[in-house]
């Protein structure tokens, strides 16, 4: 008996000893952290919700700290720190103050144990408390952080958040949530209902709902509806995923049209072999390069002003050629395409000799970055979709050039009938030397659009050539839509192929398809018709 | 008696079958000589000689149909591969167990790939008559299906050599492809010996040579032959004018067919020689590069001479060892120049010069 009263006196003298175990200065939270140093776990349940009540500002820093084990305490000066390895040790640094304490062993830094119902609730809290943080990217995270553990009650406290929430991205995982709790309800009837309000959306979370409903649900209903909801969800990813494909062949597409659209001048109004178009292209690359060599700070500046530097360095580089070989051999097509290729050789080992042999880099500027994520199974790269509008408008500025201005008159003109034109007074050979610049200096753009996509190196130009030329002779020559229409449907074409045939074997068919179609077709898609397809 | 008469006329012929009898004793013995001699040819010599008449029989084959029948081929470097695969696909087998793998039944790339029995398209390869047939057949077939494809719905010219750039193109993709079967990527290689007799030996290097040699005579006399006849007269007349050719009443898709699939034949010879001799067959020889250089060999040399095709061939290809390893930044830019230079200036090529000048004097 007597002991037992020791003891209770001793307890009595002990305890405010406990009581200063942690002294933060707040008391509601000293409060809180006595009871979550208790032995027992429905007190420190309280305890938990006692911090979680207490309105500090610093609330959900340390429920998360005590969730994952980083926030302890010190016994020296009872104060609550974070534990933070430095190069000479643990540090303890102040929760609240931020103040350093030192370098303590870590034996010194005294944990808050919790148990598994402690760690649902703690989640809980920390969530809510980030559901009402005045960042929209904190309150997405912690939304997004809830999809894998969705509860029943969540709807409820969902429901709430959404009326007030603003930011769309939020809302959208938000009411996916919801559906998500409704989706687990503990009625057959509202789960049936909740399947209908999710049957539109593509998350990944709600088709891992209803896949769960579909196989293991207890009421047969539920699960023939879950069933049909997710066919149709498939449904749905299958076609995004078609659009994907789509997507791709365009870009991929807009690349040959670019390549192959200079050529589809030199080749198909001059009838000009250029083989070394492929060179052209990579001077324009090149050009990319030493315009970011010039303005290293200044990425999205320098590619727009490249467009134009490029246009210049491949149309007078093309301008020289067709003043120096080209025109000595009209009629003679065969020998230019030699003497073009020998000048392919000679650009090749220029570039190679002056600059390096190996690839340079060359930098994509931050416009040019990143996803437009539509969806969530529908997300557009940002280079690809530039590219393809880049395509069009250099393809639109072509057609004008070519359709309302005068150069573009006399170039139909002479392509037409040489003798006629020059009757007329159109100086024919100045009308070459421009043409052959205009195209050359297509080339050149085409260059700084493949600088963003693929490698830069001496061989850039010999990739593209063969290519250039299937897609030329397939839209048929002198045929700018047809270049246009030939360049997208034979990406579009590839891009189908690639899942199930692999990249190489699609190029290939590919390439078989236009060694066939030309058999059947030799003058391509769209053939010239009418006073030009003489001879 | 018919060599001659296939020669008359034929000067330039005759001086080149002359001088190649000439190397073809002198090179055996040369080579026979005591290393310290100061005439003595090293079998590197020897092997490089061999390759250099495997690219003039290749020439000779391009000459064929672009100096006398008008097809300006981009793609007879398919052909030479294909009768190249063909003869290392032979060599592999005779490999054997003395693989890395030392796998009694399968080639080392195959044991790699994990591959548990030989695709269909290898079985006979052990065989050397096997082969032998395949170096014809291979390009063959292949010559005649793609002429007849093309030569039936009249693509003709720029267009034609547009294709059959894309068909070398296509094969090179297809042949780099581990799944083809034909070693991808690395190609053919680390062959052990030919007919029994060792690839490394001084001999079996000395009797490649000769047989290059042999080939490039009987492929020159043939194309001459062949030129000749009464079908090469028609196949000229189809270079000049095709649709005249055509209304006189000459079957001119058969004709173009019949010299287009020969000529891809002679390539195909080429290629199996060139095999043995450089000990390596790999995609990178289906490269559209590589026909268009055989083209400038041919126009250098000269079009529709033959000869012209041989002194064009094996000057080039003189030139690119010597540069090469002189000075192997100036190659490329030499042979751009060539490219420029020959066709402004020596549209007929060095044989062009020559025969300028007998006609002068005539």
């Amino acid at each position: 008996m007597l002991r037992l009263l020791m003891t209770l006196l001793t307890l009595c003298l002990i305890s405010p000893l406990y009581a200063a175990e942690i002294a933060t200065g707040d008391t509601t939270l000293d409060a809180a952290f006595e009871q979550l140093l208790d032995r027992n776990f429905d007190v420190k349940e309280q305890g938990v919700a006692a911090l979680a009540a207490s309105g500090h500002p610093k609330t959900g820093d340390l429920l998360r700290g005590i969730l994952e084990g980083e926030l302890r305490y010190l016994k020296e000066n009872s104060r609550l720190v974070w534990m933070r390895p430095g190069a000479d040790g643990d540090h303890a640094i102040d929760a609240l103050t931020g103040d350093d304490y030192g370098v303590f062993s870590s034996r010194k830094f005294k944990k808050f144990a919790i148990n598994n119902t402690m760690r649902g609730r703690l989640r809980t809290f920390a969530a809510e408390r980030e559901l009402h943080d005045p960042d929209p990217a904190v309150r997405l995270r912690a939304v997004n952080a809830m999809l894998d553990d969705v509860q029943p009650e969540h709807a409820a406290l969902f429901s709430g958040l959404l009326d007030k929430e603003q930011d769309p991205a939020v809302r959208e995982a938000m009411s996916e949530v919801v559906a998500l709790a409704r989706l687990s309800a503990d009625d057959s009837a509202q789960r049936r209902h909740a399947i209908t309000e999710v049957a539109d959306s593509l998350s990944p979370a709600v088709r891992n709902g209803l896949t769960r409903l579909a196989k293991n649900d207890p009421d047969e209903g539920v699960r023939a509806d879950a069933a049909a909801a997710l066919k149709k969800i498939e449904d749905k990813v299958r076609l995004y995923g078609h659009v994907e494909t789509l997507f791709f062949g365009l870009s991929a597409g807009s690349v040959l049209v670019l390549a192959a659209i200079g050529l589809a001048i030199t080749f198909g109004v001059m009838g000009v072999i250029n083989m070394a178009h492929g060179e052209l292209i990579m001077l324009g690359a090149y050009t990319t390069y030493l315009m970011q060599q010039l303005m290293p700070d200044m990425t999205g500046l320098s590619i727009v002003l490249s467009i134009p530097a490029a246009f210049i360095v491949s149309g007078l580089a093309g301008i020289a050629i067709e003043r120096g070989i080209i025109r000595f051999l009209y009629g003679r097509p065969l020998e230019t395409l030699l003497a073009t290729f020998g000048v392919s050789l000679v650009l090749q080992q220029l570039v190679r000799s002056a600059i390096s042999s190996q690839n340079v880099p060359v930098s994509n500027p931050e416009f040019l970055s990143g996803l437009w994520q539509i969806n969530s199974v529908l997300a557009l790269t940002y280079n690809r979709l530039y590219i393809f509008i880049f395509c069009l408008l250099v393809f639109a500025g072509l057609y004008v050039v070519l359709k309302y201005t005068r150069l573009g008159l006399q170039v139909r003109a002479v392509s037409q009938n040489r003798s006629m034109a020059r009757a007329m007074g159109v100086r024919s050979a100045r009308v070459d030397a421009l043409t052959f610049g205009l195209g050359s200096g297509i080339a050149g753009i085409a260059g700084v659009a493949l600088s963003q996509l693929t490698n830069v190196g001496p061989n850039l130009g010999q990739s593209y050539i063969v290519d250039s030329f299937m897609v030329v002779v397939f839209g048929g020559v002198g045929n700018l839509w047809g270049t246009l229409i030939g360049g997208l449907g034979l990406g579009i074409a590839n891009k189908v192929m690639e899942p199930w045939a692999g990249a190489v074997l699609a190029k290939i068919l590919v390439l078989v398809f236009i060694i066939l179609f030309i058999q059947k077709r030799p003058r391509g898609l769209f053939p010239q018709k009418g006073r030009a397809a003489e001879g | 008696m018919f060599l001659l008469r296939t020669l008359k006329g034929d000067h330039g012929g005759k001086v080149f079958l002359l001088t190649l009898l000439a190397v073809m004793i002198a090179v055996p013995v040369l080579n026979g000589l005591p290393a310290d001699n100061p005439l003595y040819l090293s079998t590197y010599t020897v092997t490089l000689l061999g390759k250099y008449l495997t690219y003039a029989l290749l020439a000779v084959a391009v000459d064929l149909v672009w100096g006398y029948l008008g097809i300006l081929s981009l793609g007879h470097s398919a052909f030479f591969a294909l009768g190249g695969y063909a003869m290392g696909m032979y060599l592999m087998r005779q490999i054997g167990e003395r693989g890395v793998y030392g796998n009694p039944l399968l080639p080392d790339f195959m044991v790699f790939l994990n591959w548990q029995e030989l695709p269909w398209f290898w079985h006979g390869f052990d065989q050397f008559w096997f082969a032998a047939l395949m170096v014809f057949l291979a390009p063959g077939i292949l010559a005649f299906v793609f002429g007849w494809l093309a030569f039936r719905s009249r693509v003709t010219g720029v267009y034609l050599s547009i294709i059959t750039q894309a068909l070398t193109y296509a094969l090179m993709l297809a042949f780099f492809r581990n799944e083809m079967g034909f070693g991808g990527n690395n190609g053919l290689t680390d062959f052990k010996d030919i007919l029994g007799f060792s690839l490394q030996s001084d001999s079996t290097r000395i009797g490649l040579f000769l047989a290059s040699g042999i080939a490039l005579a009987l492929g020159y006399i043939s194309c001459r032959a062949l030129v000749k006849s009464r079908l090469g007269r028609v196949a000229v007349a189809i270079r000049d004018t095709e649709d005249r050719t055509r209304f006189i009443g000459y079957k001119v898709e058969h004709v173009k067919l019949a010299i287009f699939t020969f000529s891809a034949m002679l390539a195909g010879v080429a290629g199996a020689l060139y095999v043995p001799q450089v000990g390596i067959i790999n995609p990178g020889e289906f490269q559209p590069l590589n026909s268009i250089e055989v083209v400038i060999w041919v126009a250098i040399g000269g079009r529709a001479t033959l000869y012209g095709a041989v002194l064009g061939a094996i000057g080039v290809n003189y030139a690119k060892t010597w540069f090469t390893a002189a000075f192997p930044e100036v190659w490329l830019f030499a042979l751009g120049g060539l490219f420029v230079l020959v066709t402004l200036l020596l549209p007929r090529g060095i044989a062009g010069l020559w025969r300028r000048r007998q006609e002068s004097a005539a």
